[in-house]
């Protein structure tokens, strides 16, 4: 591996560097250990606190909430990407009546708490819980992803655009045909991290009373008794956290497959790449 | 709108709190953020095992769980606090922490690896590469994500309002109820205070992106 900072170590400073790795395993692991004695102490490692994993009802509890998580996610995500193209084709559009207010409700969105238009939505429109978190989700990540859509279609070479309309295609049928296609493309990686934005925002659903997998925890919790808290709260938490990544290596996997094949690579734009709420 | 203006002092009470939940825990996170990074990039390799562990699990940790631990599980096994804010500083700063490192990461590892080489060559010193040839051309990469990661964190302090905490968000639910058949307005009137600060930092991001933008 090579570094902008620094060359590649010779024997005196791998030696040096081997002593630092030992020191700091001895620092991190030390408080690590001060870290879980605190909890035991506690009396969270008593094994009565875990025996409530043999209960099934808590994993059929645990199951609903993932349920309830991935449902708003998936309907949120198909949504949210067609609307999100159709956005971006109007912030794009040669017209500038269409364009500039396009950019003004964007610029509304983006700059929001998503919490903040789910409970809009859910107080104003009256709804039930589901259709708030999914609104806020689509209303945010639709702004997102036109955005991520519009910066690919940025990096394309001018030539592209170019040479559709020297054939004679209208600017519409030009972006629909040889720009759109190219830019999802390179864009994928972009595309995907986003989701994994999207599966956490999900999780803001506890806030307005959604059913998740939070808010799941917080019933068997307040059902069970509080000495329960933690042991479910950190299962449900590692299932999350599981999930999350799972769909994070998908676009690094994405990312690296996409370079190697992709014309020109995949661009990397950071479109406010990180949770919203 | 006339309930905006009946409750401005609640307003700009929850608007300064969201500014100081946000200031604080964007200073701490700026900090622990470049502490990571630099372990990332260190030679050391428990180190660079240590903040890519760290950083991969919060950067796939939701916020609401975040929240939650400070807020709710930490106080049931024994670790209080005084004030709800602190909890919220702890969840904002640790989770924005992470996101903050990835960036100045990339941002040093953007700096091709001539650049530091061409600076070595010439008999430059370890602290006069970095200072003068490799921190400079960080920093303009940096930055622009680095706003962003801020003005993500303006919206992710919303959040604190549902633990008890009353900031901007905090207040617009409160106002809610209490103003049933006003809601719409109680809500513009939120939206609109997180616009004031989210909406500059976003075209400041784009004006320096504009202005630094380096052609490689």
């Amino acid at each position: 591996m090579s570094s902008v900072l620094y060359d590649v170590p010779g024997p005196k400073a791998r030696r040096i560097s081997l002593i630092g790795s030992i020191i700091g395993v001895i620092v991190i692991g030390g408080l690590l250990v001060l870290a879980v004695m605190t909890l035991a102490q506690q009396g969270i490692f008593d094994p009565k606190r875990w025996a409530v994993f043999q209960i099934p009802d808590v994993w059929v509890l645990i199951a609903n909430g993932i349920g309830a998580t991935l449902a708003a996610a998936a309907v949120a995500a198909v949504i949210a990407f067609p609307l999100g193209l159709i956005v971006c084709l109007l912030r794009i559009s040669d017209n500038p009546w269409v364009r500039v207010p396009t950019r003004v409700v964007l610029e509304f969105l983006r700059g929001m708490p998503v919490v903040l238009m789910m409970l809009f939505v859910l107080l104003v429109f009256a709804t039930s819980s589901f259709v708030a978190v999914v609104a806020g989700l689509v209303l945010y990540n639709s702004a997102i992803f036109a955005e991520i859509i519009r910066a690919g279609i940025q990096s394309l070479p001018k030539g592209q655009r170019e040479a559709g309309l020297a054939i004679g295609l209208t600017s519409f049928q030009s972006r629909l045909t040889i720009e759109l296609p190219q830019a999802i493309r390179r864009m994928l990686p972009s595309l995907v991290a986003q989701l994994v934005v999207l599966l956490k925002d999900t999780s803001l659903g506890y806030i307005v009373a959604y059913g998740e997998l939070l808010r799941a925890v917080q019933v068997m919790a307040d059902f069970l008794g509080p000495q329960y808290l933690f042991p479910v709260f950190f299962v449900a938490a590692a299932i999350y956290i599981a999930i999350d990544l799972a769909v994070s290596r998908l676009a690094i996997w994405l990312e690296r497959r996409g370079s190697k094949r992709a014309a020109g690579g995949v661009a990397h734009v950071p479109v406010a790449g990180i949770a919203a709420k | 709108m006339d309930v905006i203006i009946e409750n401005l002092p609640q307003y700009w009470d929850g608007f300064l709190r969201t500014l100081f939940l946000s200031l604080v825990s964007g200073i701490i996170a700026l900090v622990v953020g470049t502490v990571l990074a630099a372990a990332r990039v260190s030679p050391v390799a428990a180190l660079r095992g240590f903040s890519m562990v760290y950083v991969e699990i919060v950067r796939n940790t939701p916020l609401t769980i975040a929240f939650f631990f400070a807020a709710v599980v930490l106080p049931r096994v024994g670790i209080t606090f005084q004030q709800f804010e602190v909890a919220a500083i702890i969840a904002l700063s640790a989770y924005t922490s992470a996101f903050i490192a990835e960036a100045v990461r990339s941002g040093v590892n953007s700096v091709p690896v001539g650049q530091a080489e061409a600076a070595r060559s010439i008999g430059m010193k370890f602290s006069q590469v970095l200072s003068l040839i490799v921190l400079p051309q960080a920093l303009r990469t940096v930055i622009p994500p680095l706003i962003n990661i801020l003005i993500a964190l303006v919206k992710n302090s919303s959040v604190a309002g549902a633990f008890y905490v009353l900031e901007l968000f905090g207040y617009g639910k409160q106002l809610a109820n209490a103003n049933g058949d006003a809601v719409v307005w109680v809500l513009v009137g939120v939206a609109f205070f997180y616009l004031l600060i989210t909406v500059p930092l976003g075209f400041l991001a784009n004006f320096v992106e504009r202005k630094v933008a380096i052609a490689r």
